[in-house]
C-alpha cells in the first residue's frame, strides 16, 4: 500500500504538508469556557483588596481569591546560621567537595536557615516515612546470576586502569591541623586540607 | 501521526528527516545535547521495513522521540549536563529507553538539562541553558510589538526544568514525546512554560533502571508530548514491573486508552485553598478559578479541600533532596568512569579534585548542604524532622482522597515563563524553593500528577494548570486532562524559524550594552 501511495505524490512538498500537519496539533485557541482571554478580569485587582463583589457573574468560590498563608518573612542576617572554619574543613573532607569560595559558605548558612522552617510543624508521635512504598511488599528475585560477563566492557570506561584493576592513588596520612598539610597539596581559599585551589 | 504511517501516507524515513531538519533549524534553542541522526535513520529505515510488510511493533513504531540526558542509552553519550560524565558512553540503556526502543521509536537525540536536574529553568548545565521556543513565536512577538517592546534581538524566554530540554524539543515539533525526570516537579514545571503535557507517574509504576538518580525516593521518569491521549499511549509502553529497580511494584495497572467523549458528571475535583501560594500571579489564578468554574457548570462535585502541611513542603523538599543527593553524587569518584582529575597526590585529593572539576556550585552546595544534614548531630534535627513531615505530607493527601475526592485541580507554576535576564537575578535554590512550590509535594507523596496547557497570558506565553490523582490512578487523571484538553483547545504554536536561523545571538559590544 506503501509504494501505492509513493506513486501517487506528486511532490516532495506535499509530503512536508502532510507531516507538518501531523506535527502541530489542530484547533485555534479559545480560552477555557468562554473563548476570550483573560480580558475580563484584567482590572480586577487579584490581592488583599479583592472585592468578592467584583466576582460575582462567575461562581469563584471554590478557588481562594487571596494567598492561603503567608512566606516566613527575610531572616536577619544575625540570627543566620553561622557555619565555622571547622565545620567547613570537617564537611569538605567528608563530602570530598570544596565550598569553593566565601560564597559557598553563604550559600550553606542560607539552607540551614531555610531548614530552620521545618521546627514550627509539630511532629510529636509522627513516625519518619523512608519511603512511600512502605505499605507495599516489594519484590525480591530468585538469587540466581542471570546476567554478567561483562568486565571489558566496563574497564572501557575508566581514563586509568592497571591490567583490568580500577585504580587509585595510594591514601596519605591524614592531618589533624591545617599546619601538618602533605607538600604538593594546593589549599583552597577556605584552607581545606585536601583540596585544590578554587580556580581550577 | 501512527494512523499516518500505518496507511502510508507518510514514511518513517521522511518523517525523521523532517524531525532532523527542524531540529537543525531550532539548533538556537538548545534544546539537545546530543543529536542522534545515524542512529534515527537507521531506525526509521527498520521501521519502514516493517510498515512495508505491514507489520508495525505497535503505537510508537517509527514515532521520532527524545530522551532527557540523565537516561543512560547504550553507546550514546550521557552527561546528564555535567563536566564529570562528559565523555560518559553508558554500556547499556535504562529500561525506559529499552521499551521504547523495542516498540520501534525512533530516537531523535539527548535532550538538555540543568546539570544533574537540579534546578527549575533548564540555565545551569555544562551545555548551556535552553531557550523556550514560545520565546520565538509569532504569538510572543506580537505581543512584543503591540505592548511597544520590541526589539531586534527579544529577551529570551526560560523553558522551566530541569527537563527544559525534552519539553523545548516537543514544543518546537522536533519529536513526538520526550522522556524527563521528575523529582520535585521537573516533567510538569517545563511542561507548563513550553505549553506540552507533562506527566508524572506514580512512583513505583515506571522503572528508574538506567535513570542516573537524585533522589531515590522521589525520582520518577516523565512524559512530555503535545496530547493528553499520547502521554497516555507512552506510558503504557513504559509501565510495569521491572527486576532491576526493586522499587518498580507488581500493581494490577493496566494500560489503557482515553474514551473520546469525557463525561466531568458526578466526578469529584477537590481545590487545595493552601495552593493558592504567596506569589501566585493573577493570571494563573484567573485560570485556576476558570477551569474550577467550568467543572462545577460541566456537572462536576468541586470542593475546596485543605492540605495544611502545603506551606512546609518546600522546606521539607529541600532538607530530603539533599540529603539524599548528598549520598547519590558519592558514586562520582572518577574511579571506575567519568571524569578523572590528573591531581593524584592521594586517594582523597584525587576524589576531591576530580568532584571540584567535575561539578558547578550547585550541584556542589547540594552535596554540602545534604551532607550537613546527615552530620550525626544534626541528623535527627533535620533528616528525620524532614521525614516525619513528609508523612504528615503524604497523609494529608490520602485524607483528601478518601473524603471522597477524585483529583484535585491546580496551578503548575506560579506564573508564566520569566525572561532569562530576571530569572538568573536569584540563586538556584531561591528559584528552586519558587518554581518547585506546587509540584514537589507529588513527588513527597508518591502521586501521580499532570500538568495541561490552558491557555496564553497577556505576555502570550503557556499558562498550564496541574491535576493530582490518586496512586495508580492514571486513567482518571488523564481523563480528566483530557476533557480539559477538549475544552481548552490550546493555541498551537507558530514558531518562526526563518528569522532566527540567520540572527543567531550576538555578543553586546560595548557601544550597545
Amino acid at each position: 500500500m506503501f509504494y501505492k501511495m509513493a506513486c501517487r505524490r506528486s511532490e516532495g512538498s506535499a509530503i512536508r504538508n502532510v507531516i507538518l500537519s501531523l506535527l502541530r496539533p489542530k484547533n485555534p485557541r479559545q480560552g477555557i469556557g468562554n473563548g476570550r482571554r483573560m480580558e475580563g478580569l484584567r482590572n480586577v485587582h487579584v490581592d488583599h483588596k479583592l472585592n468578592r463583589a467584583a466576582c460575582t457573574t462567575h461562581s469563584y468560590s471554590k478557588v481562594p481569591p487571596i494567598p492561603a498563608w503567608k512566606p516566613v518573612g527575610e531572616t536577619p542576617l544575625s540570627l543566620v546560621y553561622s557555619v565555622s572554619p571547622d565545620l567547613v574543613d570537617r564537611m569538605e573532607r567528608l563530602a570530598l567537595v570544596d565550598f569553593g569560595n566565601h560564597e559557598g559558605v553563604v550559600r550553606l548558612q542560607c539552607a540551614i536557615t531555610f531548614a530552620e522552617q521545618l521546627h514550627v510543624v509539630d511532629t510529636e508521635g509522627v513516625e519518619p516515612m523512608d519511603s512511600v512504598l512502605e505499605d507495599m511488599q516489594l519484590y525480591l528475585r530468585v538469587d540466581r546470576v542471570i546476567e554478567g560477563n561483562c568486565a571489558e566492557v566496563l574497564l572501557s570506561l575508566p581514563t586509568k586502569i592497571v591490567e583490568e584493576f580500577y585504580v587509585a592513588p595510594p591514601e596519605r596520612p591524614r592531618c589533624c591541623s591545617r599546619e601538618e598539610r602533605p607538600d604538593g597539596c594546593r589549599k583552597s581559599t577556605l584552607s581545606g586540607p585536601f583540596l585544590p585551589s578554587a580556580d581550577p | 501521526v501512527c494512523l499516518a504511517l500505518r496507511e502510508g501516507h507518510i514514511s518513517p524515513k521522511e518523517l525523521c528527516h523532517q524531525c532532523l531538519n527542524l531540529i537543525k533549524k531550532t539548533k538556537f534553542i538548545n534544546a539537545y545535547i546530543t543529536v542522534t541522526e545515524e542512529v534515527a535513520l537507521e531506525q526509521a529505515e527498520k521501521a519502514e521495513k516493517r510498515f512495508l510488510k505491514g507489520e508495525p511493533l505497535g503505537p510508537l513504531d517509527g514515532i521520532p522521540v527524545a530522551v532527557k540526558d540523565n537516561f543512560s542509552t547504550a553507546d550514546i553519550e550521557t552527561t546528564c549536563a555535567s563536566r564529570i560524565l562528559k565523555g560518559y558512553i553508558p554500556p547499556f540503556n535504562a529500561t525506559v529507553v529499552n521499551k521504547l526502543l523495542n516498540q520501534g521509536a525512533v530516537l531523535m537525540g539527548k535532550t538538555n538539562m540543568d546539570e544533574f536536574a537540579m534546578g527549575s529553568g533548564s540555565t545551569d548545565g555544562i551545555f548551556g541553558p535552553v531557550r523556550n521556543p514560545w520565546g520565538y513565536s509569532r504569538q510572543y512577538k506580537e505581543k512584543l510589538i503591540t505592548t511597544g517592546q520590541c526589539k531586534e534581538e527579544p529577551d529570551w524566554v526560560i523553558t522551566g526544568g530541569s527537563s527544559g530540554g525534552s519539553a523545548a524539543a516537543v514544543a518546537a515539533l522536533t519529536c513526538f514525546a520526550a522522556l524527563g525526570s521528575d523529582t520535585g516537579g521537573s516533567t510538569r514545571n517545563p511542561a507548563a512554560h513550553c505549553g506540552v503535557v507533562g506527566l508524572k507517574p506514580t512512583y513505583g509504576l515506571v522503572s528508574r533502571h538506567g535513570l542516573i538518580p537524585l533522589v531515590n525516593s522521589m525520582d520518577v521518569p516523565g512524559i512530555l508530548t503535545r496530547s493528553v491521549d499520547d502521554a497516555a499511549t507512552v506510558l503504557g509502553v513504559l509501565h510495569g514491573h521491572d527486576p532491576k529497580d526493586s522499587t518498580t511494584v507488581h500493581h494490577s495497572f493496566e494500560s489503557f486508552s482515553l474514551p473520546d467523549e469525557v463525561d466531568v458528571k458526578n466526578i469529584s475535583i477537590g481545590i487545595p485553598k493552601e495552593y493558592h501560594a504567596p506569589g501566585l500571579s493573577a493570571e494563573v489564578l484567573s485560570q485556576w478559578m476558570k477551569a474550577a468554574d467550568t467543572l462545577e457548570r460541566a456537572g462536576a462535585r468541586v470542593v475546596e479541600v485543605s492540605l495544611p502541611h502545603t506551606p512546609h513542603s518546600i522546606v521539607c523538599y529541600h532538607v530530603l533532596c539533599t540529603a539524599e543527593v548528598a549520598s547519590n553524587m558519592a558514586r562520582f569518584d572518577g574511579i571506575e568512569y567519568g571524569h578523572r582529575s590528573t591531581v593524584d597526590s592521594s586517594t582523597e585529593t584525587m576524589y576531591a579534585s576530580t568532584r571540584h572539576e567535575g561539578f558547578n556550585d550547585v550541584v556542589r552546595g547540594r552535596i554540602l548542604s545534604g551532607n550537613f544534614f546527615l552530620l550525626k548531630q544534626n541528623y535527627d534535627r533535620y533528616f528525620v524532622k524532614a521525614q516525619k513531615v513528609r508523612r504528615l505530607i503524604a497523609e494529608d493527601f490520602i485524607k483528601v482522597f478518601n473524603s471522597g475526592v477524585d483529583v484535585l485541580l491546580t496551578p503548575t507554576t506560579l506564573s508564566d515563563a520569566a525572561c532569562y535576564k530576571d530569572f538568573i537575578k536569584e540563586d538556584n535554590r531561591t528559584r528552586s524553593a519558587q518554581e518547585d512550590i506546587f509540584t514537589q509535594s507529588a513527588n513527597m507523596a508518591g502521586l501521580p500528577a499532570v500538568s495541561i496547557p490552558v491557555a496564553l497570558s497577556a505576555r502570550n506565553l503557556p499558562v498550564s494548570l496541574q491535576l493530582i490523582g490518586q496512586r495508580f490512578r492514571e486513567v482518571d487523571l488523564l481523563t480528566i486532562a483530557k476533557w480539559f484538553e477538549q475544552q481548552v483547545n490550546f493555541e498551537a504554536i507558530d514558531l518562526q524559524i526563518s528569522d532566527n536561523i540567520e540572527k543567531l545571538p550576538k555578543k553586546k559590544t560595548a557601544s550597545t550594552a
